[in-house]
Formats: structure tokens, sequence, C-alpha cells
């Protein structure tokens, strides 16, 4: 009796221990589980099929990131939880859809016009809507539904203009390129590299710019930054511009590897949620490892079980963040 | 572009075909939104997971009504008892999470609950929907429209010579409407209902005071799904079909929209609200500026989006809800 509550106890103190170091390393301890779950499916699946879901799983979660990284910006600086940001991703695919296919022009254009616009929409309602309601001060449930309120706006908008008709913007989707015996799109592969080198960059800037700083700063205590002499409506403006633009951009790719409808971005919302809140809210680079992991388990889901349900796989693993580590991966415990 | 062509009657409004839909979809909605009200109104809790509540209430009628040998009416009380364990799966976890994240949490629930019951085709028809066994020998609504055949009797004995089809269905959907209120009051002002507030107000002073406020936003919460799976099973007979379609976040945000029309923390004014804004909703059928189905559910959308939008902007209490009693979590 003694002895087994005994090594209970050591069981116990073994499994706090490492519960610890897991909490002081968490990048570390999320990569030595992402490690083992591949190295668990490479010996039952086989090496070749791990990496090539697993490359799918990267290009949808780049996409992901990147509308995560805009959402995650607002949450955490503006202390709003955007709703209506799906909604910018569509529009972003929309307003591509006009320069690319009615006015027949290259995508590449399309793709500055879409991030131009959002980003605008972003400047817009910030101006109209957000500002104004910060000024009074109003509380969490009021945002949370107007920014609902947005979102249905938004999506009315586009419907009345480009009704629920199913689109396509102008891009080659067959193509494939062949990377060490790897298949991958070729629109995929550019999604993927533009992607994660736009959040890197994103990342860096918020780290070592003085407006990222001052973004940093606002995002820590808004009103504490504006005394100590920030221009605080100025880092809000480029927060909505990084916001908007990226939001369009990863409309755009969303639309581009998919199709395009007014739900797209609706759609998409909860997954970059995951992405947000898995990387911990407010850090670009968590955003851009929350959607690149949530694009790999996906993808990776597939092998497991059929296919219809990897959608669902998303949220699962939302809720499963949200009640094991609502700080996210990297993130540090704080009141939740 | 043409000139819009204004074609705007209002005969509509005196047409009993016009009221009986808007009262059959404002009952389900106000039910729903009672719920809500509870949550948010009553316990400063922010659940986005009606929709999914209704789903399982209204599948799981629908289900044992098929495929069981268990009567329609035994299938309701279930349906209930299994919506309420559900929200015990959803409570658990989520409710210690702060305001922005369990509203998150409860969407992603609804979500989930969704795609089940669109990936499981064995159980529940999947994107056909469910109505009748695969034999057609037997329907979900069968019970029911016994019932609401009755009850066209009785409208004819009355003197109504051709009854619509739905007014059996809107006179039971606000009977219920009126119990739960009445029940909800009836709690609302017993001890119970007290510490719901106080936990709303603040809830480490009520843990402080040694009540267990995560039990108490618990069963608020499984109250809440309770009253969603009646609204379930209303909108299953309503449309005479269970799909996956009917139960999109959209339907809880709809019933967010009847909440704060009506205003927080108060039950009387969800009930209004409610009629309110299917008038309103329903009035666009009418409106002959569009020549399609995708812009009139296109103004449908505008029209939701700009009444949360103004009322949370300039009337966060709505209409009948106090001020002082509205939380706004932060």
């Amino acid at each position: 009796m003694e002895a087994r509550s005994l090594t209970l106890g050591a069981e116990e103190s073994a499994w706090q221990r490492l519960k610890e170091a897991a909490d002081r390393r968490p990048a570390l301890a999320a990569a030595i589980v992402l490690g083992v779950i591949i190295v668990v499916m490479v010996a039952s699946k086989g090496l070749h099929d791990v990496a090539q879901t697993g490359l799918t799983g990267l290009s949808l979660g780049a996409i992901y990131a990147l509308g995560a990284v805009g959402l995650t910006l607002v949450y955490g600086i503006l202390k709003l939880v955007n709703f209506a940001h799906g909604d910018f991703l569509t529009f972003g695919a929309y307003m591509a859809y006009v320069v690319n296919v009615t006015w027949g022009m290259p995508l590449v254009l399309g793709i500055f016009f879409a991030m131009a616009m959002t980003a605008m929409l972003g400047v817009f309602f910030e101006k109209v809507m957000w500002g104004p309601m910060r000024a009074r001060r109003a509380g969490l449930l009021q945002l949370l539904l107007m920014s609902i309120g947005l979102a249905f706006l938004i999506r009315a908008f586009i419907q009345y203009v480009w009704s629920t008709e199913i689109r396509f913007l102008d891009v080659n989707v067959i193509e494939t390129v062949e990377v060490l015996g790897l298949r991958i799109g070729r629109t995929s592969l550019v999604i993927l590299v533009v992607g994660i080198v736009l959040i890197a960059a994103i990342g860096l800037m918020l780290r070592y710019t003085l407006l990222g700083k001052q973004m940093r700063a606002l995002s820590d205590n808004l009103e504490l930054a504006e005394t100590s002499g920030i221009n605080t409506s100025r880092v809000i403006l480029y927060t909505w511009l990084f916001a908007g633009a990226l939001a369009g951009l990863a409309g755009v790719m969303a639309a581009a590897t998919t199709e395009l409808r007014p739900e797209l971005g609706f759609e998409l919302l909860l997954p970059i949620f995951a992405a947000v809140i898995l990387g911990g809210i407010g850090d670009a680079f968590g955003a851009l490892a929350g959607g690149l992991v949530l694009g790999l388990i996906i993808e990776w889901s597939t092998m497991f079980i059929e296919a219809r349900w990897k959608v669902s796989i998303g949220f699962v693993a939302l809720i499963l963040v949200l009640i094991v580590r609502p700080q996210g991966i990297f993130g540090r415990a704080r009141e939740i | 572009m043409d000139p819009l062509p204004i074609a705007i009657t209002f005969d509509f409004l005196t047409s009993v075909n016009f009221w009986t839909s808007v009262g059959v979809l404002a009952a389900t909605y106000a039910l729903v939104a009672l719920g809500l009200q509870l949550n948010v109104g009553f316990t400063g809790i922010v659940n986005f997971g009606a929709a999914g509540f209704m789903a399982v209430g209204a599948y799981t009628m629908a289900i044992l009504t098929i495929d069981t040998d268990i009567s329609f009416w035994l299938s309701l009380p279930l349906s209930v008892l299994v919506t309420m364990a559900f929200g015990l799966i959803v409570g658990l976890p989520s409710l210690r999470l702060r305001t922005d994240y369990l509203a998150i949490a409860t969407i992603a629930f609804a979500e989930i609950i969704r795609l089940i019951a669109q990936n499981a085709r064995e159980l529940t028809g999947g994107n056909q929907g469910l109505f009748c066994s695969d034999d057609q020998s037997k329907c979900f609504d069968d019970s029911w429209l016994d019932v609401s055949n009755t009850i066209q009797g009785w409208l004819v004995d009355l003197g109504w010579g051709d009854p619509e089809i739905l007014f059996p269905l809107l006179l039971v959907a606000w009977a219920l409407v009126v119990i739960v209120t009445l029940g909800l009051l009836f709690v609302q002002r017993s001890p119970w209902g007290r510490v719901l507030r106080a936990v709303r107000e603040d809830e480490d002073a009520a843990r402080a005071l040694g009540k267990n406020a995560v039990a108490y936003k618990l069963q608020s919460l499984v109250i809440s799904a309770a009253i969603a799976a009646i609204a379930g099973w209303i909108l299953a007979l309503n449309l005479a079909t269970v799909h996956p379609i009917d139960f999109e976040p959209l339907v809880t945000f709809f019933a967010y929209g009847v909440l704060v029309l009506g205003g927080l923390a108060n039950y009387w004014g969800v009930l209004v609200g409610s009629v309110i804004f299917w008038t309103l909703l329903e009035a666009t059928r009418f409106i002959d500026v569009f020549d399609d189905q995708s812009d009139q559910t296109a103004l449908r959308l505008a029209i939701v989006g700009l009444v949360l939008i103004l009322l949370m902007a300039f009337r966060p209490q709505g209409m009948f809800g106090k001020r002082e009693e509205m939380v706004l979590g932060d």
C-alpha cells in the first residue's frame, strides 16, 4: 500500500516536471509532439504519403496563416474579435475577380488591387465604426455583435453585386510541379512560398522596426501607449492597412485554389480563428505556425479518416486548443 | 441600369398567410432568443452555439421517430434530454473560458454538430435531409399532422372555412413560447435566478459567497439548450424536413438580432422583438425591386446586419432592455 502510493507520487511529480518543462519551452514541446506524430505516421503510412499530404497541408495552411495574421493583429492590438474578417477575405477575392476576369487583366494586378481595396475597406470601417465605438468604450458583446453585423453587410453587398453563382479566377490550377518526387500545383506552390515569406517579413517588422514596437506597445496597453507619446491613431491605421491587405491576399489565394462564392470567407473564419488561438493572440509568427500546423493536421487526417470529415477536424482542433492551452502554443500563461 | 421599378404593395399586410408564416418563424426564434436571454442577459455567458442545439433537438426527434419504434410524442422529451446532455458536453470544458473564447468555442461546437449532420449520412440523411423512412412508410411528422388536422377541424367548426395549413403549428408554437416565458420568469425570481444575476454582475463575489459559479453557468447553458431543442422541433415541423442547411451559424446570429432588438435582460421584450424582426424580414418577399432570389436573401442579410450594427452602436439595450443590467463583457 505504502509502496504503491509512493510510486504514484513519483509518477505524478515526473508528470509535473514534464509539464513544467513544456511550459518553459512551449515551442520545443510542440515541436517534439509534432515530431513524434510524424514518426508514427511515417511508420504506418510510409514517407511518401506523409510528405505528399503534408505539402498539400502546408499550402492550405499558408492561406489560413495569411488570414490569421490580420485577424491576430486586430485582435491583439485593438482587442476586437472581428467576425467580419472572413468577409474581408471574400471581398478581396471578388476585387481580384473584377480585375482578373471582368477586366481581363493578369491575376498579379488583381492581387495588388484586392490588397489595396481590402486595406481601404479595413480603414474605412475603422473610421466610421470601430474608432467611434472605442471612443465610447463599447463592451465586448457590443463589438462582437457589430462585427457580425458588418460581416452580414459585406456579404449582402457581394451577393447583391455578384449573386450566389459560383465563379472562378482565371488561373492555371492543373499544372503541377514535381519537387523531390512530390506533386504540388504551381499555384499552391506560389501561395506557400509567398505566404511564408510575407508573414516572416511582417513578424520581423513587428520585432525590429519602430512601428512594430509601437504596435506591441498598443497591444499591451493602448492608453499607456498613448500617454507615452505614441501616435496611436497612426499605429491603428497601419494595423488595419496590414490586416486588410493580408486578408485580401488570403482571399484571392483561397479563391485561386478553390472557387469563388459569397460564403468563401465566412467558411474560412473558424479555421482562421483556430490558427490565431493556436499561435497565441497578437503573435504574427504564432499565426504563421498556427496556420501551417492546422493545415498539416487537416490534410494528414485524410490519411486516417474520409476526406469529407476534414473540415470538422479543424474545429475539433480549435476546441482542443481552447481547452488544453488557450494561450496558444507559444503564449505564456496569463489570465484566460 | 434600369430605373428601379418600385412596385411595393402593402396588400400582404392583410393576408392571413403572411401573418401565419411570420408567426411561426417569430415563435421559433423567440424560443431560441429566450434561451439566449437566460445566457447572455441574465448569466453573462455569450453562447454562439444555439443553432447546434436546435439541430440536436430536431435530428434526435426525427431519427427516433423514423428509425426506432419510439413514438413521436416520446421522442420530444427524449430529444430535449439528449440536447441537454450535449449542453453539458459543450459547457463543461468551455464555460471556464473568458467571454471571447467561449463565443468562439460554442460556435465551433455548433459547426461540428452541423458537419456531423451533413456527413454521417447513414444516420442523418446527409445533404438529402431527413423526412421519411426509406420505404416511405413512416415520416417524422405523421403524428403531428394528425393533431394538426384535428385542430383544423375545430377551426372549421368555429366557422373558418379554409384554415391556413400552418395555423395549428402557429397556435402550438406560441403556446410553447408563453409556457417557456412564464417558466423562465418564475425561475428568474427564485433564489436560483438571483444567483445567476450575481454571477453575471461579479463572478468572484458570487464565488466568495460560496456559490459555485461554473455550476450555475452550466445549468443556465443546459436550460437554454433544452429551449433551443424545442425551437428545433418547430423549425422541423414548419419546414417538414430536417436539413443541415437550416442550422447554419446564421440561425444563431438571427436569434441574436431578435435578442438585441427586444433588449437584454427582459423576457417579454424578446417576444415583441421576434415579431418585429420577422415581420420586417418576411416583408422583403413582397418587394418587387429585385428580380431574383439571391437579391432577396442579400436584402435580408443587409437588414439583419444593419439591425445589429445600429442597435449596438446607438441603443445596445434594445427596445425594452435595461441599460444598467446590460453586461458588456469587459
